[in-house]
């Protein structure tokens, strides 16, 4: 169990104590060689890490207060003045409360606008459900010309807002609350939108996980190596669009699929690969780990992540689950050991 | 010296209310330039009539209550070029009560920005015009709108943005008042009385009537003015079918530096088709070929 004992620190504190401010460094930088790029919150500059944007670039910076759906759609009208917005604010008000605005004034109109949902899955956790997102990448996903992203640590979150301000269109990334433990030692690995990493190869069971999971998916193939088990780790860092061809060489090559998510197992990572399994027509054995269709429970991130089963421990149990389970075989066994 | 925001938006709003002067706008209309608006107001609502009768069923009621201020945009504010439909330096229009589509289609077509033909498809399976006009399909509208409580918020975007680079165009924006009651509308009022985009003029069709009756009944807006007001606009209140009195609201909207300006423009929802004025029903309807020489005898005599 984590403690809280000892914890004394405010918002203004976060800055040294977590790594995100990574991302608000480099959106920063991005935007002082950009002067087409513009930054807004609502009311959360601190928290989301745009204050930092804020502080080197005011005449650039909105805050429109706790007004979301306007912020989405003042974004759209400033689009189509010819600047990049870069909005942040929580992922569950970005995803939900200015969902309409999202689909109808950046979606459909294909606006440059990119999203940055901080706080997302269960990383807020001692805020309750009302500050949770476990829904955002099932939203997200659902809207047609969105591209969905949920980096690994802070470096992927660096890279993937420089990726999304090169793509000409509206981009949702979804990070945690900053204090994620690091993946990457450095920024020396590629990104690219659309592209998994193979952080590991393996042919018994592919773990295909995004965001915080991926470490623990990581930790857990290493336990199960231990045990003699191969397991392949995908970093799908990008949901939609989803690499399909990364997908579907893990069905061809271990037959045996779990996903990972800080989210729902309804219409998040896990849903996307399950289209792709079933479009493929191989059997597989399949396993979605996230919120199993329910609300979280109050408590510190690394404790949920552990409850819900999504942590190592959480992994490791489905990875040993998984590779026992029979399923139906097909035809095309070739590429069966 | 770190320059905040607020005084650097300051800076620009000066500098864009004096350097910037509206184009061709003498102060007052005179005999023919009066005539000239009503001329051609009367025959584009006779087209909003043909192209209804044609595609079997338009917004007509709402068409007819925004119209005049629509003409008095297009005809003399906007500086637009149909000929080249995405210059970046040029007024935005933004219709938030979006179900005015066929309204704005028709002039946008009398303008030159396509060929009047295509509004004969109007509604049709693949057609580039449906209820709601889509930027990306119809040339001259600069946002798709249809969803109310849009519209606003966007028209405040792009008034900031233009501001942010220090651009002179104008932003106008046209919203319903059954539309106030999106909560969306309000948000953005608030964020244009903060952040005071004085290159934004807006205003709200004052039909009294929504689709369940009139707005009064349904849900009240009363005192729509001083609800403005309080949110930090300027508002002015106009008789929305003279133009002289929708002329003089844009020139003292185009001349203020403090404040945006909300025009709150007193209509008859139907106007123009007597047996449409003031009638709920006409929200949305066909006309058979009786009603279509109706309601023409009627826009005629107007």
């Amino acid at each position: 169990m984590a403690k809280a004992e000892g914890l004394t620190w405010t918002v203004d504190d976060a800055d040294h104590m977590t790594q995100a401010e990574i991302y608000g460094e480099v959106l920063t930088q991005l935007a002082l060689k950009n002067e087409k790029i513009v930054a807004m919150t609502a009311d959360l500059a601190t928290s989301t890490k745009i204050g930092k944007f804020q502080a080197k670039i005011p005449e650039r910076f909105f805050d429109f207060g706790i007004a979301e759906a306007n912020m989405v759609a003042v974004a759209s009208g400033i689009a189509e003045t010819g600047l990049i917005p870069v909005i942040s604010t929580f992922a569950v008000f970005a995803s939900l409360r200015a969902a309409e605005f999202v689909r109808t004034d950046l979606c459909y109109q294909k606006r440059n606008v990119k999203i940055i949902g901080t706080h997302s899955g269960t990383s807020f956790g001692q805020a309750g459900t009302t500050h949770h997102c476990t829904e955002d990448l099932a939203v997200m996903r659902s809207f047609a010309n969105m591209v969905v992203i949920a980096p690994a640590d802070a470096r992927e979150t660096a890279k993937a807002v420089e990726a999304v301000l090169g793509w000409d269109g509206p981009c949702y990334i979804r990070i945690g609350r900053g204090f994620e433990p690091p993946l990457h030692k450095d920024l020396d690995f590629d990104f690219e939108i659309g592209k998994a990493i193979e952080l590991r190869d393996g042919h018994d069971v592919t773990v295909i996980a995004c965001g915080v999971t991926v470490l623990h998916a990581m930790e857990a193939a290493a336990r199960a190596a231990a045990n003699g088990v191969s397991v392949r780790v995908l970093d799908m860092h990008t949901i939609k669009p989803i690499d399909e061809a990364a997908v579907l060489k893990a069905v061809a090559d271990t037959r045996r699929i779990i996903t990972a998510e800080d989210h729902s197992v309804v219409g998040g990572l896990g849903s996307a690969v399950a289209d792709l399994i079933a479009k493929s027509g191989k059997g597989c054995a399949f396993r979605k780990l996230g919120y199993q269709d329910e609300f979280s429970i109050v408590g510190y991130p690394e404790d949920l992540l552990h409850h819900y089963k999504i942590d190592a421990d959480g992994i490791l149990e489905a990875i040993a689950e998984v590779v026992r389970a029979e399923f139906e075989q097909d035809e095309n066994w070739e590429d069966e050991d | 010296m770190q320059l905040t925001n607020d005084s650097l938006l300051r800076e620009n709003q000066q500098n864009l209310s004096t350097q910037w002067h509206p184009p061709k706008a003498p102060t007052k209309l005179d005999a023919a330039e009066r005539k000239r608006l009503q001329d051609k107001a009367r025959e584009l609502r006779a087209q909003i009539v043909e192209v209804t009768y044609t595609c079997g069923g338009s917004h007509i009621g709402g068409s007819l209550s925004q119209h005049d201020i629509l003409v008095a945009l297009y005809y003399r504010y906007l500086n637009i070029d149909p000929s080249r439909p995405d210059w970046d330096q040029r007024d935005r229009f933004v219709l938030s009560k979006g179900h005015g589509g066929i309204g704005h289609a028709v002039i946008l077509a009398d303008k030159g920005y396509f060929d009047p033909q295509l509004l004969m498809d109007f509604n049709k399976t693949g057609s580039p015009f449906g209820m709601h006009l889509d930027r990306l399909k119809v040339r001259g509208v600069d946002c798709s709108t249809g969803s109310l409580g849009h519209g606003f918020p966007l028209a405040v975007g792009i008034a900031l943005g233009a501001r942010v680079q220090g651009h002179k165009y104008r932003t106008y924006c046209v919203l319903g008042d059954g539309e106030c009651h999106e909560g969306a509308v309000w948000e953005a009022a608030m964020a244009a009385g903060h952040y005071k985009p004085t290159n934004l003029t807006a205003f709200v069709d004052r039909n009294k009537l929504c689709m369940d009756g009139p707005t009064e009944k349904v849900m009240a807006l009363e005192p729509l003015d001083r609800k403005f007001e309080s949110f930090g606009w300027r508002v002015l209140k106009i008789d929305g079918h003279d133009f002289d009195q929708i002329c003089d609201a844009v020139d003292t909207a185009l001349a203020e530096t403090e404040r945006p300006v909300m025009i709150i423009a007193n209509t008859i929802k139907g106007k123009g088709v007597d047996f449409m004025e003031n009638k709920t029903a006409w929200h949305y309807g066909g006309l058979d070929a009786e009603m279509r020489a109706k309601a023409l005898e009627s826009i005629q005599r107007s």
